[in-house]
């Protein structure tokens, strides 16, 4: 099997060498156009020295923070692929119902009062019941949508995931309407963590100290204890090894005794606690929760996977988290700096531009060893 | 085999209940009921008579759910006794009802309106038919029994009795819910406007209409089948399966597609026009997933393509090139070939870069591909050209000689001649060498390419052709609502031409046909239904998936393969049916 794909590697490329087409010329042009933008962005923003060094520090803390959400979210998509190479193209929206779920409690506590007097209680009881929520739904898109197509090939998988998408973006709508739920702002979030002043108290003219918003600090802090727990969960237990060889290999796992059906379940199961746990953090940054709020994350989550390796569950952590902050800092440091205007409305092209850049040209990603064509 | 043995052997261990079946359908056919009321669409077509004062849609769905119930059940227990499935029957829809029942307490006793907002007291007033609990309990559960009995009964009836019965309500049905379409068909001639005053209120059917309509097709049907059991005995095939048949049913369609129109009047003709569109784009997609298996879900991209091209070119406004550059105004028909031209150099331009990626990347290449079109078009940095938000307004109509196509019906028939061209092209590349390589990458690519096809070139070709159709389409699509705006153009539109295809048939034209009316020309009909369209394509894709994934109207060569499948399972060890009817096949066959 490794020679067979050492040899397809290897033709390709001998062929390469002896006729460079023009899709091969257009292809170069692409990735130099692309490094031309990123590269002259950023010394033509540099040279302008429009942001100071406080601005990147935000900047760069809020694609952390965005960017502990996307991790969370491609954990989904990446321990998903690995064990059935499903894409679950509704794993967005499994997050979008961890949020919803999330918010009309954290509702109902600031409702009550209990959201400011008790607020890491309040945490808990908001990331359980988004975590219940979104994990049960994950399990039963599962068993309903997904476990016939279990061996079926070709684009039925996906479509049927694409309906499952739509199914729980219309679901959500009908239920909770269509308006934006704005979020409640706890107390703690209005002060920021202040990290280091650079004038003495009582200065005449203050210089603005090094700060980061509580949230910030709260989502990335609790992300990673998440992240944290999921490893250990996937490397220690008996369930995370037999989901570690299903994915290896399924059939060889089968006969090792392994039940493949529970192992699925239990993968979704982690996929979904992550997405609840990501919900509940994407609708306490953006402070708003609507019924189409998981498509774009859910894409750019994916495209986060694929760019860590997807299959690999570190490189979906640092996928995400790369992703997150070239999305934030992107549009400063690439676009300001060759005169584009309102740069921050092409945030999703980055991303996207990202996402389709690592597709082409490094489909197995960063860590990825597994090759990504061997499902086609 | 033994496997299969253990397993069977193992599942029967746990001893079920015999009503285990019944209370399990009871329970998804509950589930779907209360679904449909929580989610809303059971307050909004309660709104909606079928028949006058009697009946709304709701309750029709209602009705058509515990029936459902009942028939279900019956299909799959045709070896126990009638007392047996009928008591099932009973169990099921009172447990469906009951569910219900549990939902109407539910929403009297606690507060469920600031958290689902289709819980009004609208909706339980319609759940309870404004009796008070105490009543309305015991009756939806009752109901629930009587309509699972009905259901069962329906079902194991002989099918002499349940065709004309289920063509009778399928008629009143249709009657009902496209009342609206109907009484303005009939109002143009007044003796037929006369039988609309009979059969129908400006609401919906009156009883007497309803009444009438049932007999009537319940008439037709038992006539038909005496017909088709006489024409079956005597053994002569009917004349509308020769082929002169075929071509007299084709030329009916065409003919009921160009009346249509011109007998109902503006909306429909803006109703088939969308519909048109959609038809155009989703043969342009059809070549793409449908035969070379490419599956893109940027394809929206090429339909603004067209449509940008065209407000360009045509436009009275300063956003026109026209207005700052030496390319003058243009006519529709001067701009049409110009925009879908540059679809194709984009649709190939698209298709270089994803060449090599593959199955599932690929619709998420595409996919954020055409999401970039988007973002860029809606940018401020693409504004000076493409007006960003605020869209290019003010395109005018097309005009032949001094005519203006102003009319939405007019412009039907635009859509209408570029879609007979198109499925004229669309038809001959199927069975073209060009086809049959794009069937081949579909099926294998690495066997393709080794037969000596070229992928780069056949690949490309799917991307430039596909596009050319949507880039027609959104030309089209430009002159019709005389304005372009960057919403128009989101990812729903692929996803929506995706799913009608689907629907229709991968690989179909008929399909595509099929697919279009179904799933852009029924919802735009029924207007309430606007907004939940998207479950229903949600769902759509689902079931058909799992049902039929050949879709609605399969092509050929798919219906072969997806039988040819089926058949290998069977080659293990054919049940002794399917040997005796393959023997009376092969017995048959050198008789005809």
């Amino acid at each position: 099997m490794a020679d067979v794909a050492a040899g397809r590697s290897l033709i390709p490329r001998l062929s390469t060498l002896s006729r460079f087409t023009f899709v091969d010329v257009i292809l170069w042009a692409l990735r130099i156009g692309v490094t031309i933008v990123v590269v002259g962005g950023t010394i033509g923003t540099l040279y302008k020295g429009r942001y100071v060094a406080t601005q990147w520090f935000d900047l760069v803390m809020f694609g952390l923070t965005l960017g502990s959400v996307y991790a969370l979210i491609a954990l989904g998509y990446t321990m998903v692929y690995g064990v059935l190479r499903l894409i679950n193209f509704a794993h967005g929206d499994i997050m979008m119902t961890g949020a919803f779920s999330g918010y009309f409690i954290a509702s109902a506590l600031d409702y009550s009062g209990f959201l400011n007097s008790n607020p890491i209680l309040a945490m808990g009881a908001i990331l359980a019941v988004a975590v219940a929520t979104s994990t049960t739904i994950a399990v039963l898109t599962e068993r309903f949508a997904y476990r016939p197509f279990r061996h079926v090939r070709g684009l039925a998988p996906l479509i049927c995931a694409i309906g499952v998408s739509f199914f729980l973006e219309q679901t959500f709508r009908g239920l909770f309407g269509p308006s934006i739920h704005s979020y409640p702002d706890p107390k703690w979030e209005a002060k920021p963590i202040v990290l280091y002043n650079f004038s003495a108290p009582g200065a005449e003219t203050p210089i603005p100290p090094l700060t980061v918003p509580t949230v910030d600090v709260v989502v990335i802090a609790l992300a990673i204890v998440a992240m944290l727990v999921l490893y250990t969960i996937i490397q220690k237990t008996r369930m995370g090894t037999a989901m570690r060889a299903v994915s290896e290999d399924t059939d060889a796992a089968a006969m090792m005794g392994i039940d493949v059906n529970k192992v699925v379940v239990f993968t979704f199961a982690l996929g979904g606690a992550m997405a609840g746990i990501a919900g509940v953090f994407y609708a306490f940054v953006f402070k708003q929760v609507y019924f189409f709020m998981g498509f774009q994350p859910g894409i750019k989550a994916f495209g986060a996977a694929v760019l860590g390796g997807i299959g690999s569950i570190p490189g979906a952590m640092l996928g995400g988290f790369f992703l997150g902050v070239v999305e934030s800092v992107g549009p400063a440091l690439f676009l300001d700096g060759i005169g584009i205007p309102a740069p921050y409305q092409l945030r999703d092209l980055i991303a996207f531009t990202l996402l389709i850049m690592v597709l082409i040209f490094r489909p197995h990603g960063i860590l990825g060893e597994r090759m990504a064509k061997k499902r086609a | 085999m033994t496997a299969a043995t253990i397993s069977r052997g193992r599942r029967h261990k746990r001893v079920r209940s015999p009503f285990h079946r019944a209370m399990v359908t009871g329970l998804v056919f509950g589930i779907i009921a209360v679904y449909l009321a929580v989610v809303g669409i059971l307050p909004m077509i309660h709104e909606r008579a079928i028949i006058v004062d009697l009946l709304t849609m709701a309750q029709t769905a209602l009705l058509a759910i515990g029936l459902g119930a009942g028939a279900y059940l019956a299909r799959g227990e045709r070896h126990h006794s009638i007392a047996t499935i009928v008591l099932n029957g009973l169990i099921a829809g009172a447990v469906a009802g009951g569910l219900l029942a549990l939902l109407v307490v539910a929403m009297n006793s606690i507060d469920l309106r600031s958290i689902f907002i289709s819980l009004s007291p609208a909706t339980s007033d319609m759940l309870t038919l404004e009796l008070g609990l105490g009543v309305a309990v015991p009756l939806l559960v009752v109901a629930g029994a009587v309509l699972g009995v009905l259901g069962v009964l329906l079902a194991i009836s002989t099918p002499s009795v349940r065709k004309p019965v289920l063509v009778g309500c399928m008629a009143v049905l249709f009657f009902g819910v496209f009342q609206e379409l109907i009484q303005i068909m009939m109002q143009f001639n007044d003796a037929i406007g006369a039988v609309r005053d009979v059969l129908y209120t400006w609401e919906g059917l009156t009883p007497e209409g309803a009444a009438i309509i049932f007999i009537i097709a319940t008439g037709a049907s038992l006539l038909v089948t005496r017909m088709q059991v006489r024409s079956a005995a005597s053994g002569t095939t009917s004349w509308w399966q020769s082929r002169n048949g075929q071509f007299a049913k084709a030329g009916i369609a065409m003919l009921v597609l160009i009346l249509l129109p011109i007998l109902a009047g503006s909306y429909i003709g803006q109703v088939l026009m969308l519909v048109g569109l959609y038809i155009l784009m989703g043969m342009g997609l059809n070549l793409e997933v449908g035969l070379a298996g490419l599956l893109d879900l940027g394809f929206v991209a090429f339909f603004a393509v067209g449509a940008y091209t065209t407000a360009l070119l045509t436009a009275d406004s300063p956003h026109a090139l026209a207005a700052f550059t030496a390319i003058p105004h243009m006519s529709f028909w001067m701009a049409m070939p110009i925009a879908v031209l540059i679809s194709v150099m984009v649709g190939v331009l698209f298709g270089i870069p994803v060449l090599g990626v593959r199955g599932d990347y690929l619709a998420v290449a595409t996919m954020g591909l055409g999401e970039i079109v988007r973002v860029v078009v809606q940018s401020d940095a693409a504004a000076p050209l493409l007006a960003g938000a605020q869209g290019i307004l003010q395109i005018p109509k097309p005009r032949i000689g001094g005519f203006e196509l102003a009319d939405p019906v007019a412009l039907f028939f635009l859509t209408l001649v570029c879609a007979g061209f198109a499925a004229y092209c669309a038809w001959r590349l199927e069975s073209s060498r060009l086809g049959r390589a794009w069937m081949a990458v579909r099926d294998d690519e690495d066997v393709a390419q080794a037969l000596g096809i070229n992928l780069v070139k056949v690949k490309l070709l799917a991307y430039g052709l596909g596009a050319a159709f949507a880039g027609l389409s959104g030309s089209i699509f430009a002159v019709m609502l005389t304005s372009v705006y960057p919403s128009s153009f989101q990812l729903l539109v692929s996803i929506n031409v995706l799913a009608l295809i689907i629907v229709g048939g991968m690989g179909s034209l008929p399909g595509v046909i099929v697919g279009s009316l179904a799933l852009v020309g029924l919802p735009e009909l029924l207007r309430e239904f606007g907004e939940y369209r998207y479950l229903f394509y949600g769902v759509a894709l689902i079931v058909m998936m799992r049902i039929r994934p050949e879709g609605l109207w399969p092509s050929a060569t798919r219906r072969r393969e997806l039988h040819d499948f089926a058949g290998d399972l069977e080659l293990e060890e054919p049940p002794p049916a399917v040997v005796a009817e393959v023997a009376a096949h092969a017995e048959h066959r050198p008789g005809e």
